[in-house]
């Protein structure tokens, strides 16, 4: 039965990826790509990987199809006419295609109990997870301490992808500008039209902070985590944007703290990791945190997660207001 | 008492099946972007609630169905916003309702 979801899930997406290649307009292509994130969210569920499904969902379907429209309200919504050479993409497509399956009769079956990457590192962590840390997702386990320097590694490069578009958009708070505005339409008529989505908004937000707090704090017991709930947490502050206009948030939120929240996380995360060293351990070794070593690593866990969940809630502010700002110039 | 709970709920995800399936076909042959919004909602409400009471009636009384009731109240929320905000949309793009009513007649000459 799983299977047959699978299949059908994995048919839509191939469907949805050619309707993606074969559109000319933007916005529709832009569209889509959420609906295949959401399409991959599920499988990944199917799969048993809850943490990434969410992950998928909040940032593949939500953040990054807001971000996406953003651009494209800054560039055109058609796709330029293509003049390159069709025949040569095609064959390297179809030579790269070719070799993709052919490596695939190299893989075990699925769900193999044998392969590989069920033999390396993998029963270690499940079977020290429950003795060293004593949490029950052997995700947050795995990703907060066993491998907290590869997260600590994801985190800076989420603040360096943020630092980069800063760089390129030019960050100019713009709060002072506020008489210009972006509507185009008749602005009477459009609040009239707007009512219903800004009640509903404003009603919808503060539970959508409760579920990314949620999300944040529960990763030690089940799907969740930092980088969930810091896209969930800045979905929440990106609709109150929408609703209110930029300028509003950005009276909430100012620029001064978004850049704060972005260098603090990260801060706060190699933070965790040099307290370890000052404390006699090794850096990012949280057992030394707590008098008992498993406190140690749930007060460690605890903190790097928050460092994440800020430094990500961050970084998407401050993306989405960078393109958003950048409208008025 | 299971079987009639068995019953009741495969009766509703059936019925929430059906609008699905009436709310997709009415999306692809309804004749403007205002006909075809309304089909598209009745998936959003009519054939969410019962699909996810019908689910409901599987978990019984527990964590499950608390979190199903958190989802429908979420989806009753959201889903008619999302209809409104679109078709309210479309109406300041500038897309009027046609108005005028086709008949089976004028259709089929």
């Amino acid at each position: 039965m799983i299977v047959l979801f699978g299949v059908f899930l994995l048919s839509l997406m191939v469907i949805t990826a050619l309707a993606i290649v074969r559109t000319h307009h933007l916005f529709v292509a832009v569209i889509l790509t959420g609906i295949f994130s959401l399409l991959m969210a599920a499988n990944f569920f199917l799969l048993d990987a809850a943490d990434v499904a969410l992950t998928e969902a909040a940032i593949g379907a939500g953040i990054s199809t807001v971000l996406f429209l953003g651009a494209l309200a800054l560039t055109g919504e058609h796709e330029r006419a293509n003049t390159s050479n069709r025949l040569l993409a095609l064959s390297v497509v179809a030579v790269t295609t070719l070799l993709v399956i052919y490596a695939t009769f190299d893989k075990p079956r699925f769900g193999d109990p044998l392969a590989p990457v069920h033999q390396h590192v993998a029963p270690w962590y499940l079977d020290k997870t429950a003795e060293a840390i004593d949490i029950p997702n052997v995700v947050t386990a795995v990703l907060g301490s066993f491998r907290g320097y590869d997260t600590l590694g994801e985190v800076f490069v989420v603040f360096t992808a943020g630092i980069g578009v800063l760089f390129l958009f030019g960050a100019r708070p713009s709060y002072s500008s506020g008489a210009a505005r972006t509507n185009t339409t008749d602005p009477g008529q459009g609040l009239r039209h707007y009512l219903i989505p800004r009640v509903v908004g404003r009603l919808l937000i503060p539970f959508i902070f409760l579920f990314g707090l949620y999300v944040q704090f529960h990763g030690d017991y089940g799907p969740g985590g930092g980088f969930q709930a810091g896209a969930i947490i800045a979905a929440a502050v990106i609709l109150y944007a929408l609703l209110e206009g930029e300028e509003q948030a950005l009276r909430v939120l100012p620029h001064k703290l978004l850049i704060g929240l972005m260098a603090g996380g990260a801060l706060l995360y190699g933070g965790v990791g040099v307290a370890a060293l000052l404390l006699g351990g090794n850096f990012l070794d949280y057992s030394v945190l707590a008098a008992d070593p498993i406190v140690g690593q749930h007060i460690g866990i605890l903190l790097i997660e928050a460092g994440v969940g800020i430094t990500v809630t961050g970084v998407l502010i401050s993306v989405f207001h960078a393109f958003a700002g950048r409208r008025r110039y | 008492m299971a079987l009639l709970l068995d019953i009741a709920s495969w009766a509703l995800l059936s019925i929430g099946g059906a609008f699905v399936f009436i709310g997709g076909v009415g999306a692809l042959r309804m004749p403007d972007l205002y006909t075809r919004i309304h089909a598209a909602s009745l998936t959003d409400t009519m054939g969410a609630v019962l699909v996810i009471v019908g689910i409901m009636l599987q978990a019984g009384l527990s964590l499950a169905a608390v979190k199903l009731a958190a989802i429908l109240l979420f989806l009753l929320l959201t889903s008619p916003t999302a209809s409104n905000a679109l078709a309210s949309a479309a109406l300041l793009a500038g897309l009027r309702p046609s108005g005028e009513v086709v008949t089976d007649e004028e259709q089929s000459k």
